[in-house]
Formats: C-alpha cells, structure tokens, sequence
C-alpha cells in the first residue's frame, strides 16, 4: 500500500513537473500564450481546466476499458474521447450556469475554450496508451493539470512585468512571449531525472 | 463569391501569407515546436495537416446544405475526427518511423482550432472550389511554417540536414563539422526558435508587405 501511494505521488510529481505539458511536450499552447497575459484569468483558467481534467481523464477511462476494449474498437478512441471531452464540457457549461451563476460568470468564459486544448484530449490518450489504472488516471489527470497551472501561473506573472520593458518592435507581442517560455523550459529541463519511473 | 481563377488564387495565397496559421494566427502551435527538430518530422506533419484540411474542408463543403446548424459543431468535430483517424493509418502504415515520433501529435490533429475554424468560417458557408483552395492555402501555409522551423532548427542545432527521398529512405546532409548550437534542437530552443521566425515574419511584413496591402487594413 505504502509504495503504491509513493507511485502515485511520484506520478503526480513527473506529469506536473519533470514531463510538464507546456514545457517539454508543448501541447495546449495556444491557451497559454492566449490567456497567460493577465493574473486573474491565468488563475480561473487554472482551476477550471484542472477539474475538467480530472473528470474527463475518470470518465474516459471507464469508457476505454468497460466499452471499447471489450468491444476491441480501441481503433475509435479519438473520435470517443473528443466526443466525451464536447460532451462534458457542454454539460458543465448548463449545469454550472444553473447552480452557480455566480461562478459562471467568472468561470464559463473558460470553459468554451477548453475544448480546443490538446492536453484534455492528450491526457485520454497517454492514460489509454500507458495503460495505467483508474487511479493511476486520475493522479495523471490531476499532476498534468497542476503542471498547467504552475505552467501559466509563472507565465501571466511575467508577462505583467514585460508589458513596462522595452522590447525591440518586431519581438513586441507574441515573439517576446516565445523567447520568454523558451528560457523557462530551459529552466524546467533542470527537472529531468528527478524521478525515474 | 465568383469562383474565377483570380479569387482561387488569391484564397490560396490568402492561408500561405496573410492569415499564416502559425505566425500570423499563432493557432495551433503545439506541433510547431513538438516535432520540428528535425526536417524530415516537420515535412511529414505539415503533410498530414495538408491533407486533413483540405479532406474536412471538401467534406464539409459538400456536406453544409444538409447539415443542421444547431448540431453543426459536434458534425464538424466528427468529420475532422475522422479524417484524422484515417491520416493516422496511413502514417502508421507508409511511415512507421516518422509516426513512432509525432504520433500523439497526429492524434491531436483533432483539437487543431485553424481546422475547425476554416470548417466553421469558411468550408459550411463556400462551394466545393473555393473551399479546397482555401484548404489547400491554409495547409500549404502550416507545411511552409513547419519546413522553415524545422529547416532552421535542425540546421542550427545539428549542422545537417535530414532530407526524405523517398518513403523510406532518406539522405542527410551535413555542413557543419564543428559543434552545433545544441540548445535549437532541445525542446526550449524550439521556443526560441519560433519566437526568432515570428519577429523576422513580423519584420519582414513590415517593411516589405504593409505598403503594397496598405489600405485594406
């Protein structure tokens, strides 16, 4: 029991930082750089993206193992995950827009572009790849969506302070943001070998 | 819209210049650094995006008559699926070394917004022709940012040049024999490979481009 919880954990650790998805498997970029300009929408990103993770990495999980292996159709996991992942996020959107306006307002901008982030669809596919268990799914759902915030967090704090440097004018924008996440990806690099899984 | 050659052609540039998915639109950039430290991968990758867009595009296009506009984006999200799926196969088939690499990357096709964007902006509202010139411009443009990353990274990174000649064989080409600038071929010089690209388009468009298309912005 004691060391199956230090896998998890180690998990944990290596989806969020060692294998982080913005920095060493460059995947939900263009989220990144689209909401990292601000703090408070880095943050509200954050907290809906890692929920929606979670669930969709448990709820895709059950459909692979209890349907399409069975039914030896893993061939349309694509076409399934993407279909949950619409699905989801459409039912989170009502539901949330009933029970908690409130929330809603802050959140539901968010939620829409989620659906066009590649790491929802990719974390489905790795768990389904690696084969990991139900838990195991949920410890890398949750590891890649703390990676992300962390990820967009250093990221929108940065870009506070680069909007008062001065920036040569063809780098002014989105280049400078490029040269920015390349130094801390090579800070992150720094991570490799932590953890050997 | 007049389907005359003149406007084809203006669609088809319109996706390789102006509305450049990568630098212009900075959509879809995940594959523009996963899988462009070597020339051979980018080549591959722009390809399969090529074909996707141009396949939804002609999809969708001859499809948009019948399709409910409620349910439009769940339809959108199927076909581009599919065709994805399909790419997948044929990679994995015709290409099994490239596909072993960008794999994943293939898969999140899917998730590509510049795809589904010109389904929804441009494919469900346009005849057949125009359509495919625009999917042809849009993915001939992607294949153009993804050859000039992968171009100037494996360049600078490893002083050669890895280029395919044929489905499975391939010739690499070396330049330089001193050490190379490593750090273009590790995941952050990708960013700062991309950032470099970006301002020199940017650069380039505004001292060159602005003053012939001055006006229409």
């Amino acid at each position: 029991m004691g060391s199956e919880f230090t896998k998890l954990f180690e998990l944990i650790i290596s989806a969020s930082l060692i294998n982080n998805f913005v920095f060493t498997r460059f995947l939900g970029l263009c989220i990144f750089f689209g909401v990292s300009k601000k703090m408070e929408t880095a943050v509200g990103m954050s907290i809906t993206f890692t929920s929606v993770m979670m669930i969709s990495a448990a709820i895709s999980w059950v459909v692979f193992t209890q349907i399409l292996v069975p039914l030896e159709i893993t061939f349309l996991e694509i076409i399934v995950f993407i279909g949950i992942i619409a699905g989801l996020v459409q039912a989170s959107d009502t539901i949330m827009r009933k029970v908690s306006p409130g929330l809603y307002y802050k959140l539901g901008i968010y939620l829409a572009l989620i659906s066009t982030n590649c790491i929802i669809l990719a974390v489905p596919l790795i768990n389904a790849g690696e084969k990991y268990s139900f838990i195991q799914s949920l410890a890398f759902g949750l590891g890649s969506g703390l990676g992300f915030a962390l990820a967009l967090i250093i990221m929108a704090s940065i870009r506070e302070k680069l909007e008062l440097a001065e920036v040569p004018a063809p780098f002014k924008g989105l280049p400078m943001a490029f040269v920015v996440t390349g130094l801390i990806a090579l800070a992150f690099t720094g991570f490799s070998g932590l953890i050997t899984l | 819209m007049s389907s005359t050659n003149s406007s084809l052609k203006e669609l088809f540039l319109n996706g390789i210049i102006k509305e450049n998915t990568i630098f212009k639109l900075a959509l879809s950039l995940c594959p523009s650094i996963a899988v462009t430290n070597n020339l051979k991968n980018g080549l591959y990758m722009g390809a399969a995006v090529l074909f996707v867009q141009v396949m939804v595009n002609i999809t969708i296009s001859l499809m948009r008559k019948v399709i409910q506009p409620k349910v439009r984006l769940p339809i959108f999200m199927l076909v581009i699926s599919g065709w994805v799926t399909v790419t997948q196969f044929m990679m994995a088939a015709f290409v099994p070394d490239v596909y072993a690499k960008v794999g994943l990357y293939i898969a999140l096709i899917v998730a590509f917004a510049s795809i589904l964007a010109r389904a929804e902006m441009f494919a469900s509202k346009n005849g057949l022709l125009p359509s495919m010139a625009d999917g042809l411009g849009m993915g001939t443009g992607f294949l153009f940012a993804l050859t000039t990353i992968s171009f100037f990274r494996e360049l600078v990174g490893k002083g050669s040049l890895t280029v395919p000649t044929g489905l499975a064989t391939q010739h690499v080409f070396t330049f330089v024999n001193t050490k190379p600038l490593l750090i273009m071929v590790l995941p952050a010089g990708g960013f700062l490979a991309v950032g470099i690209l970006m301002a020199a388009f940017n650069w380039v468009d505004a001292k060159y481009l602005k003053k012939s298309t001055h006006g229409t912005h």
